[in-house]
């Protein structure tokens, strides 16, 4: 095997990674200042992407297609929250489980309702389409990197705005304490519904960027979900530095399991076994990842508790 | 004197015992597959009850044992229709269209998964647990779409039902009765569980597990011990889902499954022992009634959740017979 070709898994990867912190970030964020766990978030990466779809097929511009998925996901969050979320903050997990889980089946029956069952496309622009020969002659997608990089600003921005700005001190404030900063005189419900709106957009974002790469149809943000899910376990929930060690972990992991096992089963089986066999544990490598971490850190890599 | 939820839970089991009968002697094959759906799936939440009403334990990964159960019953079945033996070394094991065979091998084979899915989520609680199941649900999920052997992602189809000694399976209230006697059997056991000090102790622990430990109970291995036993009844439901469509897919696997299997359980109301089966029947009432009326009616079916959840805590029997029973 190519040296060429494990560095480009490992920039797939990193792109992975990057989209799956994007969506953990909303959710860790939710969970960590409001209590709640949002199975919908799943939805809003699905709104984000059919309106970059339909904003791209009218006017053409890339850019206008972010900047509506940002604008819809957000919006869509924002509604989900006064609506809906808002009841749910003092009940128990299950009622949020549940109240998020007919969410889905609303959202995903309503856009297949409006949109119907087959996928819309939105085409990478040319400008950032075609391959970039990098340092060492790696030919790799330009949107790949194009991804890679503004994943990693949204990080810097999110980890600024957490830490350096009054909105950030907020949002620490409400994981810490919620009656406190209530009583401070911040208005905890405005709050709520900009955090939520917030990772709302990021879910959205992400539906965007990936719906560019593969196609936009309903149900397309829930295998990512699920895969959040286990970011923010081996993370641990409520860590925003959790979120993103979790998501390139299990970025890497994923994209190096499925071209490694199957080779690494060839020294001991047949091929043709050694490449199902190899395929199958490759599918089921980062829930392995996730239970290790588990026996050795219970709440995460940088968890508080349980 | 009777309580009213008693009295509910006679008129359930009466009337689910009674369609199917009338269905037989009108000649409605097809109410008798409603029945027996709504028998099936009812057992399914029977199984969930146990860790979710009893136990506290929100496990959004209940399809897992669901769909081993079919895979159980599908794989069996495959073998025993093509003669080709399971296993040829160290011995040889042969498929088998024998229900209570199949029925053993669910159950064992479910309770082991829910054996180790169980050991490692348990260590943690809360949301914590919630999302494990669903990660360890959706790597079962996986498992299957790339397990070629059995259909993969095409699932796997059973051509004939398999075989219970002294019924004819292929007759439809044949099958609803035997899934009808395993629902009764369950049912008991789940209520005789539920009083019995093992039950009441695992109450305990979902309601203050510091008292519980002061005591000197270990709620870990309670919890660990309803977590089996839950996705054993699971896993049962699951082999007779398959025999029922003769059809196994990974779709019995997928994390919707796992949500439907709650969404049972809630409409009745958690931790009434009759719950599920009241969910079962109204969801697949739902099913049936609003999909003739729009092939979109999991929206109707989402809202609908949303207002109980919201609005009527309790469920459907809480609301039919009051808050007696303190399920807190």
């Amino acid at each position: 095997m190519s040296l060429i070709l494990v560095l480009e898994q490992i920039l797939n990867g990193l792109q992975f990674g990057v989209m799956l912190f994007l969506m953990a970030a909303g959710l860790t964020l939710v969970f960590g200042v409001m209590g709640l766990i949002n199975l919908a978030h799943g939805a809003l990466y699905m709104v984000g992407a059919f309106a970059a779809a339909i904003v791209a097929s009218w006017t053409g511009s890339f850019v206008l297609a972010l900047a509506a998925s940002l604008m819809a996901a957000a919006t869509a969050g924002a509604l989900m929250e006064i609506l809906v979320i808002r009841k749910l903050y003092d009940r128990d997990h299950l009622d949020q489980v549940l109240a998020t889980f007919a969410l889905i089946l609303v959202f995903s029956e309503g856009t297949r309702w409006v949109f119907g069952s087959f996928p819309l496309f939105l085409d990478v622009p040319p400008y950032l389409s075609g391959p970039v020969t990098l340092p060492g002659g790696i030919e790799y997608p330009l949107y790949r990197l194009a991804i890679i990089a503004i994943g990693l600003v949204i990080a810097l921005g999110l980890f600024w705005l957490i830490s350096r700005t009054r909105i950030g001190v907020q949002i620490r404030a409400g994981e810490a304490d919620r009656e406190m900063i209530a009583a401070l005189g911040v208005d905890i419900s405005r709050l709520y519904t900009l955090v939520f709106a917030l990772g709302a957009a990021l879910a959205g974002l992400a539906g965007a960027l990936v719906g560019a790469i593969q196609s936009v149809q309903v149900g397309m943000g829930e295998p990512v979900l699920i895969l959040a899910f286990v970011v923010i376990v081996i993370g641990g929930i409520g860590s925003i530095k959790g979120a993103l060690v979790g998501a390139l972990l299990v970025g890497l992991t994923d994209r190096l399991g499925s071209i490694f096992l199957p080779q690494i089963f060839a020294l001991v089986m047949e091929p043709s076994s050694a490449t199902t066999a190899g395929a199958s544990v490759a599918s089921m490598l980062i829930y392995i990842l996730m239970a290790l971490i588990l026996l050795l850190r219970p709440s995460g890599l940088y968890g508080r508790s349980a | 004197m009777i309580r009213r939820e008693q009295m509910c839970n006679a008129a359930v089991i009466l009337l689910l015992l009674a369609i199917p009968l009338w269905a037989h002697s009108a000649d409605a094959p097809f109410v008798i597959t409603l029945a027996t759906k709504v028998t099936i799936l009812a057992l399914a939440g029977v199984g969930l009850n146990i860790a979710l009403g009893i136990g506290g334990l929100v496990s959004l990964g209940h399809a897992v044992f669901f769909g081993i159960g079919g895979y159980a019953t599908g794989i069996l079945a495959s073998h025993a229709q093509t003669y080709e033996p399971l296993l040829q070394a160290p011995f040889v094991i042969e498929g088998t269209n024998q229900m209570p065979i199949i029925w053993l091998v669910a159950v064992v084979f479910s309770a082991l998964a829910a054996l180790v899915i169980g050991a490692l989520s348990l260590r943690t609680s809360g949301v914590y647990f919630i999302m494990i199941t669903l990660a360890f649900g959706q790597m079962f999920y996986y498992f299957a779409i790339s397990w070629s052997a059995y259909g993969g992602e095409d699932g796997l189809s059973i051509w004939v039902r398999n075989e219970f000694p002294g019924a004819n399976t292929l007759v439809p209230l044949h099958f609803f009765l035997i899934c009808f006697a395993i629902l009764c059997a369950v049912l008991w056991f789940a209520a005789r569980l539920a009083r019995a000090p093992f039950g009441l102790a695992l109450a305990a622990a979902r309601q203050n597990q510091d008292r519980v430990e002061a005591v000197g109970i270990t709620p870990y291995r309670l919890r660990l011990v309803a977590f089996v036993v839950s996705g054993a009844i699971t896993g049962l439901a699951g082999a007779l889902f398959a025999d029922l469509n003769r059809f196994v897919s990974p779709s019995m696997l997928s994390w919707h499954t796992s949500g439907e299997i709650m969404i049972f359980v809630i409409i009745g109301g958690v931790g009434r022992l009759f719950g599920p089966v009241v969910g079962a029947a109204i969801f697949i009432l739902l099913e049936h009634f609003l999909g003739g009326i729009s092939e979109y009616w999991q929206i109707y079916l989402g809202g609908f959740l949303l207002v109980i959840v919201l609005y009527a805590r309790g469920g459907v029997i809480g609301a039919l017979a009051g808050r007696e029973v303190a399920h807190d």
